[in-house]
């Protein structure tokens, strides 16, 4: 290699780790600032500069604190029971929808499809100002199964995930089973429904960090916080008339991160192949 | 024998028959429940919010009719149209955005020591919830706490930095970077994604016509994505106008960052002033119609393959080489 081409492919490499390192910096220093402070005293907060390092990394008492304040426990759990039910209930409404829009032609085909189409594009938030009357006069408010209907039923992605699976499934599959005798249901629940798992595990990645994320209506439909914390809205214990107690909120801000970062290492692979299935193409 | 043949004429009548209606009856099923939900938490409120948006109310109370008075007021009461103005900061870091995922993307996809490991800390703020990033910023941003002491450890003075949430000069901006920090991460593993889904052998010809890393760049990468991109870019219109996320969970709007949306929320759920927030939303999402009426039409012009696999580009391409060739035989 003569020397030019040498100098000019050590300063590439040179750009490339310092580039990525900047972003790994920036990824991480906001996170470093609240892991560093979850460990601190209250009287060493208050004493030195924040991103100090804490005197000791054995000190627990924040996180102990954040979780029995926070109600965290009963928050994990309401979770849990959450994306249990949402996550079901969404795998087998929307691959039924799907199924049925996919493979069968009927007069209102196309208006079912624009309809789902026009509710994908309608942003959450604006549709509270209505829907809270709505989940008032059916009594859906503070109750667990009240927020997960209303999960259930603002969800168009996942159809659109299997919509395009069903794509890739050919209808020899449905025609020789109707041929040897099986009824539409037991085509759908008996061959198509185990050919899904591809589409499944994208919809439960992404149906699945959205919910346990989603503290917007969680906090609006879910208001009594003694009986139905999520672990989203228990954050929200610690901000009140006293000011921020940042000990605390760093420790819970920890707390909640750390299912999503154990998922995240040990799916890594199916988290980035979800994420592009689920890329909404045209 | 005719008899028996139209006996089995009719018998394959009536199974076709009963096929359909087999058929028909799985689809009711099926849709049943979807359909139902779908009709009571997105038309039967969008129904509501187009007749609310036409009346002076609140949640509870006298309602009086107003026409079109809350939709006008949008567009002529300065406070409630600044803040579509505020669209655009977030349009410009969603562009940066892009920029930062494309540089990343294709950084990652040439040959990098313990890429895993830098692809995996640069998408990881995509898995933080929205609250946490809150009490993540709120604190980051306080003065003399965590970016104040990252600038001061380069050099700076206390007095020479902002109040990075209270200045109306800097504050949205920060915000906007904060969306930034959360959302370039997954676009950055959704450009590799499409980056990866190229022919390698491609990579290996290049290689071998000595091609240097621009030029894998501009003829390689590029048209790979260049769908993706431009999908992407569209969608940050909508997304940029509808900004709601970081002003609502780290300033909650105060200090003049509150977006259209967060607004809105608060004439619905604070003010209670409904109708007016009912309108809000209601243009709001004429607008976000009108955007992705456009962008579909973009797709199908520039990036639907036609019958020979070709898309838009490669047509005219194609058009200036026989042309090109046309000339050249006639010369």
């Amino acid at each position: 290699m003569n020397p030019k081409k040498l100098i000019s492919s050590i300063a590439a490499a040179a750009l490339k780790y310092v580039s990525l390192l900047l972003a790994v910096f920036a990824a991480l220093y906001p996170l470093l600032s609240i892991v560093v402070t979850a460990f601190k005293s209250p009287e060493e907060y208050a004493s030195t500069n924040v991103m100090t390092l804490p005197a000791s990394w054995l000190y627990f008492d924040n996180f102990i604190q954040a979780w029995t304040k926070a109600k965290m426990g009963l928050a994990f759990f309401n979770s849990g029971i959450i994306l249990l039910f949402v996550l079901a209930g969404s795998i087998m409404l929307s691959s039924m929808t799907a199924y049925a829009l996919n493979r069968f032609s009927f007069f209102a085909n196309q208006i079912v499809r624009n309809l789902f189409l026009f509710a994908s594009l309608i942003p959450g938030v604006a549709m509270q100002v209505t829907v809270y009357q709505i989940m008032y006069s059916l009594h859906l408010i503070n109750s667990l199964h009240g927020y997960i209907i209303l999960l259930l039923g603002t969800d168009v992605i996942s159809i659109y995930i299997f919509l395009q699976f069903f794509e890739t499934l050919p209808k020899s599959l449905d025609e020789s089973a109707i041929i040897d005798g099986s009824t539409y249901f037991g085509v759908f629940f008996k061959i198509l429904f185990p050919l899904l798992q591809p589409a499944v595990v994208t919809c439960m990645i992404l149906k699945g960090v959205a919910t346990y994320n989603e503290y917007y209506m969680a906090n609006m439909y879910l208001q009594d916080k003694n009986r139905f914390p999520v672990v989203a809205t228990s954050l929200y214990t610690f901000t009140g008339p006293l000011g921020n107690q940042y000990n605390f909120i760093c420790a819970g801000v920890i707390i909640t991160i750390i299912p999503a970062l154990i998922i995240f290492v040990a799916g890594q692979k199916q988290i980035y192949a979800g994420l592009a299935n689920g890329a909404v193409k045209g | 024998m005719d008899e028996h043949r139209v006996k089995r004429r009719r018998a394959f009548r009536q199974r076709l028959v009963s096929q359909r209606s087999q058929q028909l009856f799985t689809v009711f099923v099926f849709l049943l429940i979807p359909l139902t939900l779908l009709g009571v938490f997105t038309y039967f409120p969008f129904a509501k919010m187009a007749q609310f948006s036409l009346y002076d109310m609140r949640y509870i109370g006298k309602r009086t009719f107003v026409g079109l008075r809350n939709y006008l007021d949008i567009f002529t009461r300065e406070e409630l149209f600044r803040t579509l103005r505020l669209s655009f900061y977030y349009l410009a870091a969603s562009f940066v955005q892009l920029a930062l995922a494309l540089f990343f993307a294709s950084v990652l996809s040439f040959k990098v020591r313990a890429a895993g490991i830098f692809k995996g800390i640069i998408f990881f703020p995509f898995l933080v919830s929205g609250i946490a990033i809150g009490f993540i910023f709120k604190f980051f941003f306080t003065r003399g706490f965590v970016l104040d002491t990252l600038l001061i450890f380069m050099g700076f003075e206390q007095s020479q930095l902002p109040y990075w949430l209270r200045d109306s000069q800097v504050n949205n901006i920060m915000l906007a970077a904060t969306s930034v920090w959360r959302y370039m991460g997954q676009n950055m593993v959704l450009f590799i994604g499409a980056i990866m889904s190229v022919d390698p052998q491609l990579y290996e010809s290049a290689e071998m016509d000595g091609a240097n890393t621009w030029r894998k760049f501009l003829n390689i990468i590029l048209p790979s994505i260049q769908t993706i991109i431009v999908l992407n870019m569209i969608l940050s219109i909508t997304g940029s106008i509808s900004a709601f996320e970081p002003p609502y969970v780290i300033t909650n709007g105060t200090f003049g960052t509150g977006t259209y949306f967060v607004v809105m929320n608060s004439m619905a759920h604070e003010k209670q002033k409904v109708g007016l927030a009912a309108a809000m939303a209601i243009v709001l999402m004429a607008i976000i119609v009108l955007v992705t009426a456009i962008q579909k039409i973009i797709v199908k012009v520039f990036f639907e393959e036609d019958k020979n696999g070709m898309i838009f580009s490669e047509r005219r391409a194609m058009k200036k080489r026989l042309a090109k060739k046309r000339k050249e035989a006639s010369a």
